[in-house]
This record gives structure tokens, sequence and C-alpha cells, in this order.
């Protein structure tokens, strides 16, 4: 659906957007991930048409970006960071507008107008100001005007910055349920949000792609050995954590097992297994056997936080996982 | 077309539902009205005062009431096509609002199309409200209505022209101010350019008087329909929006 090839944005002095390729399948919801000023929105835009890049190509369903920015236009929806919104106008008023610049007439623009109003939930305001609506209404009419000439492509910027958690968590369902008909790209600087609701992420940092991949699997790359957090409590008899760490290593398969919190009657461990090797049963059955208590056992997956670090942090150079894909070249300060 | 027609009804329709279309209606109304009845006022006492003395000169409505009339009305429109024109660009930039238009499926010469018609609309629909007291003229006097309607002619078009050019600096700056001060400037500039005639006829005196919008106002106030004279606000609104479009694409290629 969207194929971009070595895109670039050179500003006056500085490069937001270096060399960044990617492709995205229909009906995929793809996370824009990168800390503020990493070349989110830059790249957005010009897949949207804002502006033309400086170099490289970006095709959506097919047509160039530039060369048939009118055919590319018809086929995308897209919700700046700030939602534009025209203050004085009431929302129908205002999604009728929008309806007829996309190419909507008539019957067809009503439908479409009732269509968004019961979908993103703004039907009771639709007689309003748009300039008296609270900021998670704001949001919402903003998706409206995205979704109604029913796009193939969603560009969303940002689409929950500055929302309380319960309308970030209104408007994630939302995106999430329109992910069936549209081809999302979403950017964000919020982890959990990519997490929770994104297949597949791309990390960006300084105008450089340094990841791309699908969720689960950057969480398995960049985990590498499974690792096991374990709690576990006392019942009867001896309780020492020296003592449980003893028992946790002399099982087969574990490689390390480190005290991570101690409790008056209770010890948190980190457990790390070879490759490989599933140690979990085992783990469980020799903690009841020596007579205590298995509190909690589960896998301490990497956060998508600790990857996002690691990716863009210092130590990115230092890891022992090389992320990067292959035709960008090595990171450097020069953004 | 269609797309002009679009943006150029929603321009309207802001107009209206802000103050600001309203409140310039209201103020030229009254200050128009003012002036029409002092120019009235001051022919009705000259006629009774020929009278008194027996002497029967001439008198002329359209040279002595309404000519000076819209000669004032131009002059007016240099501070209303200002505040007209300076938010057609500038308050899009600072909402935002300029990322959907240009994301559309909309030419960006249709988009500034459409916001100077509306913005012309406005002004001729304010100029024509306040000339509702010429009704009056035509109900108990008996004024020529042909060169009448060429100083009309005169007056939309120096309005349409300045418009074009208060477009253009409105696409300059996110801050409507600057936009509106700038605006005022460039119009009271190509007013007095005019000023320079009256002691100069050099080669550049004529230049910077051929430049003046009120040189061409002239021949339309004397009720003279001259193609040069309309050529030239042609030319200024042509110049202007054409300037307006180059600006909108380096805003594409810089910002």
């Amino acid at each position: 659906m969207i194929t971009v090839t070595d895109l670039t944005k050179k500003y006056a002095r500085t490069t937001a957007v270096d060399h960044i390729s990617f492709s995205v399948n229909k009906g995929d919801i793809v996370g824009f991930l990168g800390p503020n000023g990493a070349g989110k929105t830059t790249t957005m835009r010009m897949l949207t048409c804002f502006f033309p890049p400086t170099g490289g190509k970006a095709t959506v369903a097919g047509f160039d970006v530039f060369e048939q920015s009118m055919e590319v236009r018809r086929r995308i929806g897209y919700l700046p960071e700030a939602p534009p919104l025209y203050l004085e106008m009431e929302t129908i008023e205002y999604l009728r507008f929008v309806g007829r610049l996309k190419g909507l007439s008539g019957a067809e623009l009503e439908k479409r107008v009732a269509f968004v109003l019961d979908r993103c939930a703004i039907a009771d305001v639709k007689m309003k100001l748009l300039g008296k609506l609270s900021k998670g209404y704001r949001q919402r009419v903003g998706l409206a005007q995205a979704i109604i000439h029913n796009p193939d492509v969603l560009i969303l910027d940002e689409p929950t910055a500055g929302l309380d958690p319960k309308q970030i968590n209104e408007t994630r369902d939302l995106i999430k349920s329109l992910a069936g008909d549209h081809t999302i790209i979403l950017s964000t600087h919020i982890l959990p949000e990519v997490e929770q609701t994104c297949e597949q992420v791309l990390i960006i940092n300084k105008g450089k792609l340094v990841a791309t991949d699908s969720v689960h699997n950057l969480q398995a790359r960049a985990r590498g050995a499974e690792s096991m957090l374990i709690e576990v409590g006392a019942r009867s008899g001896q309780f020492a954590a020296p003592l449980v760490q003893a028992r946790l290593e002399k099982i087969p398969g574990v490689s390390h097992a480190a005290l991570k919190e101690e409790f008056p009657s209770s010890a948190r461990f980190e457990v790390e297994a070879s490759k490989g090797q599933l140690v979990r049963g085992d783990l469980a059955r020799a903690v009841v056997e020596s007579g205590w208590d298995l509190n909690e056992l589960r896998p301490s997956a990497m956060s998508l936080e600790e990857i996002f670090l690691q990716l863009t942090g210092s130590e990115a150079a230092a890891s022992p996982e090389p992320a990067q894909p292959a035709d960008a070249p090595a990171p450097e300060a020069n953004a | 077309m269609r797309n002009i027609w679009i943006i150029c009804r929603r321009e309207l329709s802001s107009y209206f539902s802000s103050p600001i279309a309203w409140l310039l209606l209201t103020m030229y109304s009254v200050i128009f009205g003012w002036i029409f009845w002092n120019f009235l006022a001051e022919f009705i006492k000259q006629g009774m005062e020929m009278e008194m003395m027996g002497q029967a000169q001439p008198m002329n409505i359209n040279e002595q009431v309404i000519r000076p009339l819209l000669g004032t009305s131009s002059f007016l429109g240099l501070f209303m096509i200002p505040l007209i024109s300076m938010r057609l660009f500038a308050e899009e930039k600072r909402n935002g609002t300029i990322e959907l238009l240009a994301t559309s499926p909309v030419r960006d010469i249709e988009i500034i199309l459409g916001k100077w018609f509306a913005a012309t609309l406005l002004y001729c629909w304010i100029v024509l409200f306040a000339s509702i007291s010429f009704v009056f003229l035509f109900r108990f006097g008996n004024p020529d209505w042909k060169p009448m309607l060429v100083t009309f002619l005169g007056v939309f078009l120096q309005g349409a022209a300045l418009l074009a050019i208060g477009t253009f600096i409105s696409t300059l700056t996110k801050n409507q101010i600057i936009a509106g001060a700038l605006t005022f400037g460039a119009c009271l500039l190509l007013w007095v350019f005019s000023w320079v005639s009256s002691y100069d006829s050099s080669t550049w005196a004529q230049v910077f008087s051929y430049m003046s919008v009120i040189t061409h106002f002239d021949t339309f106030d004397r009720g003279v329909l001259s193609s040069k004279d309309a050529i030239y606000y042609l030319s200024v609104i042509f110049l202007g929006l054409f300037f307006t479009a180059r600006s909108m694409e380096s805003l594409r290629w810089r910002s």
C-alpha cells in the first residue's frame, strides 16, 4: 500500500529525514515511533503531499506523492498533530466542508457525514461550535474528518497527545476498529500505545530508521535468551533469599538467577535460561517441592521502552543486537 | 471551479460567523451614512441659497453628491481592506488548518482564488449595502445612473486589486496583525504615490503616479469607462494572486 525508498528531506541547514525506506501492506497498523524531533511529522507530511521530498521516492496505492499528488491525496486521510479545525464552524458544517473538499457531494456526502458522526461518537455535538468542544471531542472530530472520504490510507500524527487516560483508551479503540478498512500509520512517542495498537513498528531517530519489525519480533530479538520473573514466598520451614537463589541455580537449563527484590517473607528473582531451554515447569516444581510458595512466575519480556532506549540511546552502538537495517549507514550526530 | 466555490463559501460563512463581517458592515454603513448626510445637506443648502438670490446656476447631483461620495468610499476601502484580507492565510497557518487544505485534493490556485473571491465579495457587499442611501436620491431626484455604475465598477476593481495584494501579504506570516499592518501600509503607499504628479512630471514621477491606485480610480470616478485603467487593476489582481501562488509554493518547499 505504501512504499518508501530512500526518502530524504533537507531543510536549510538540517537533514530532518535521511534516506529512510520501508513498506506497509494493505490493512496493517504501523506505529511510527521516535523521540520528539526525530522526523516523524516530516515523513508524514511528505506522505500526505504537504511538501515534496528532497530526495527519494514514496508511493501510496501505487501513486507517486510528487508526480501524482492529486491521486495520492484522494486516497489519504490525514490527522495532523493539532486537529485542523475551524473553530468558528459547527461540527456537522465542518464535516460537510471537508467532505466536499475531498470530492463528495449530494446523498453520498450526507451518508458519509452520518456514518463518521456515528463511528467517531460525535453525533451528540454535531450542532456545537468546534471552538467549544473539549480536547477529546476535537480529536475525534479530527479523526472523523480524516476518514470522511473512506480513504485507503490513514495517517495519524500523535493521535492521543494531550488526552486524558480515558480519552486515550477510547481513541485507541477507535483507531483499532478502523484498521480493517484502512491501512494506518500512526506516530507516537508513547510506547505502550504501539504495543497495544500496532502490529508493526518503525523506530526512527535523528532522521534515520533504526529498526523496523513486528512488535513481537522486536521484543523477541531484543530479549535474546528467555528470562523469567519469579516470586517465591515463605510457607513453612527455612526461608532465606540466598537459599532460594542457590536452589534455582541448580535447576538444569538455568544459567543465572539474580535477586531483584527482597521482602520479609518473599523474594523476587530474575531467572535467565539458556537459549532454547524451557525451564518454567522445572522452576515451579523446584519451588513447590522445597516447601515454598510460588507467588508469581512470568516471562519478563523486555518492554518496548527498553528496546527503544537501547536503539535510540547512546548505548545503541554498544548493543550486541544489530537492529539496524543493512542499507542504513551508521548513526552519526549530524541532526 | 467547484473547489473554488467550496472554499469561497466556507470563507464567507466564516466571515459572517465571526463578528468581523458584521463589524465592518456596521462601521462602514455608519460612516458612509454620515458622509452621505453631509454631502446631501450641503447640496440642498446651496440649492436653496441660489434660489433665494435668484441665480439659476445648474446644479448637478451626480457631480456634487454621488461622485465625491463614491470617491470617499474608495478611500474608506483603504482602511477596510486590510481588515478583510489579513486573516485569509495567516489564520489558517496559525490554526494548522492549512495542513487540511494543502493535503486535500484541491490545487493551490483553487484555494487562492476561492479565498480572494470571498474577500472581494464581502467587500463589494459592504459597499453596496451602505450605498442603499442612494435609493433616496433616485426617489427624490433624478440622477444619471450610468456614470454611477461605472464609478461603482471602479470601487470594486480597486478593492479587488488591493485585496489581491492583501491575500499575498497574508501568506507571508502567521500573525494576522502583522499581515494587516503590512497590507495597510501597502494600500496607503499605493494611494500616496499619486501625489508626486502634483509637482513633478519627470519620467519617474509618471511611473510612480501610474502605480498609484487612485490615479486610475479618477477616470472611473468621472464616469468614464476606460480600458487602460481597467487593465491596470486587472494586472494588479493578476500580479497579487501570482505572488500568492508562488508564496504558497515556497511554503511547501521550505517549511
